[in-house]
């Protein structure tokens, strides 16, 4: 059945990529702006063998993966802090729904009046998209504590550090960890917003230099890099979560007792 | 050993004030094993939470060794009816026992002598690496009896821990608790709704009233300390405890006190 579905998948990609190809050969669509899947083929070919791509590539990951460890630890912690001091959560909840729905691309003309095009800018976005992703999903988990699992913790002597540890954190974990998976996402995409409005460097002000120099088959080529790594960063945050949860009633499946 | 005195707990909350427990008082000897029977939401788990020092009375006190309750006391260990969710899926059984005693400081070669010796008494000696959902329902809550045996309690409460299993299995984990009680110089207050499983483990039975709850009566259980599942509850001396407690929670029902004709003196 795997096997089939993996089969069914390749032959869909091989007809979208072909259908690609044949499209703007036949004329239907201008090949100035579509070009066919073999040219941009060509310029992704061209592209791997420049050194600035590599380090536009290493630039765009740099922002990624330091906002998303920011947002994450920023938004574990605040998530947690929240949950457990008393009347904290009632009294932040209103200006969590209401900074919430901010969209983060609205902070693009703050971000470069207080960074310019810096890493810093790109960080902002990132981090402020992010943070929320995170934060919303620990609120939830630590509400899904178990009473039981918490009653037992309790009689035995456990403190609130103990439990936090011992209970509180590996409950949540499941949210947290769909909470980083969301925000992985969310952070690709902010971090080549950024670089594309901005100027900031990486694969997004690359993508913006080709199509400003008429570049279409590469800046289809650099297209075409960010969906892969949004599909590398997606396929590795699920088996992150697969281990980390091997235990969890979602992994483990169906258990002969 | 064990003085629940005066015991009260009302619940209150959005607009709604129930009386669960009115007024309760008991005592539990040293190495004693009671059984408290009742109907059916008579407050027996909020009574056994106000023991255990997870939920504040309202009024009245809970003494353990003459030093009055106010939170979880170190020598008390505590069985819950839903041992699912009571053992952490997230730590192997051997884990789920030890953590207890990582709270009590106990060094590790301590800590582990103690694990394998509560999973050894409780006959998973071999589970040690699994995980609880791995294992069926009546020996997760044979876990759950060793990660409180490991503990070492003077006072093990227990909850209706054997209500959500199958009969055969409780019919074994109440003879493991009758054995562990007597190897282990433990005091055991035991909650159940079941009349045949109180008068087969306890020493005493309390029934309880319907709820708001007060002591109904109190019955001594004078059967041999010898007990076996076949022979024990054929007995005519059992019949006959079982349909006083049987007669009493009927009593408890309705709302009654049974006069009592055939109880036999209190210790």
């Amino acid at each position: 059945m795997k096997g089939v579905n993996a089969a069914l998948g390749a032959a869909g990609l091989a007809a979208f990529l072909a259908l690609g190809e044949a499209v703007p050969r036949l004329g239907l669509v201008d090949d100035a702006y579509f070009p066919p899947t073999s040219r941009i083929a060509d310029a992704l070919g061209a592209e791997l063998a420049q050194a600035a791509f590599w380090t536009a590539l290493g630039d765009t990951l740099t922002g990624w993966a330091l906002g998303l460890a920011i947002a994450v630890s920023a938004g574990i912690l605040a998530g947690v802090v929240i949950s457990i001091v008393p009347y904290l959560r009632e009294a932040t909840a209103s200006t969590i729904e209401f900074l919430r729905p901010i969209p983060s691309v609205a902070l693009i003309p703050l971000a470069v009046l207080l960074y310019g095009t810096e890493l810093r800018s790109v960080l902002l976005l990132v981090v402020y998209a992010a943070f929320w992703q995170v934060l919303i999903q620990v609120l939830y988990g630590v509400q899904d504590v178990d009473p039981v699992a918490d009653e037992t913790a309790r009689s035995y002597g456990l403190g609130t550090w103990a439990r936090v540890r011992h209970v509180l954190w590996p409950s949540a974990l499941p949210y947290v960890m769909t909470g980083v998976r969301l925000a992985a996402a969310v952070a690709l995409i902010l971090a080549v917003t950024a670089e594309l409005v901005i100027g900031a460097p990486g694969l997004g002000a690359r993508i913006a230099i080709a199509q400003t120099s008429q570049a279409v088959p590469e800046m289809y080529a650099l297209i075409v890099v960010t969906g892969l790594l949004g599909l590398l960063i997606n396929v590795g945050a699920r088996t992150i979560e697969r281990r980390a949860l091997s235990w969890h009633q979602s992994v483990r499946g169906e258990v002969a007792v | 050993m064990l003085d629940v005195r005066g015991l009260k707990k009302v619940y209150e909350g959005s607009g709604r004030r129930t009386e669960a427990v009115r007024d309760l008082t008991f005592t539990v000897e040293a190495r004693e094993l009671v059984c408290l029977v009742g109907p059916s939401g008579c407050g027996k788990t909020t009574l056994l939470k106000c023991v255990g020092g997870l939920l504040r009375p309202t009024a009245g006190e809970v003494r353990l060794a003459g030093r009055a309750v106010s939170g979880p006391p170190p020598g008390m260990a505590f069985v819950f009816q839903e041992y699912g969710r009571s053992l952490f899926p997230w730590m192997r059984v051997g884990d789920n026992v030890e953590l207890p005693l990582k709270q009590k400081g106990l060094s590790k070669q301590h800590r582990r002598a103690l694990v394998a010796d509560a999973l050894d008494a409780v006959g998973l000696t071999d589970a040690a690496g699994a995980y609880p959902w791995q294992l069926s329902g009546g020996m997760q809550q044979r876990v759950a009896i060793a990660r409180a045996l490991a503990y070492e309690p003077d006072v093990l409460l227990m909850d209706e821990p054997f209500a959500a299993v199958d009969a055969q299995t409780r019919a074994d984990l109440e003879d493991l608790v009758r054995r562990l009680w007597r190897e282990r110089a433990m005091t055991i207050l035991f909650v159940t709704h079941d009349i045949d499983e109180a008068v087969y483990l306890g020493q005493r039975v309390i029934v309880l009233s319907a709820s708001p709850t007060v002591v109904q009566d109190q019955l001594k259980v004078d059967l041999p300390d010898a007990r076996d599942q076949v022979h024990t509850r054929v007995s005519p001396r059992f019949a006959d405890l079982r349909t006083q407690v049987y007669e009493q929670i009927q009593a408890a029902k309705r709302g009654e006190t049974v006069l009592k004709t055939d109880t036999p003196p209190l210790h």
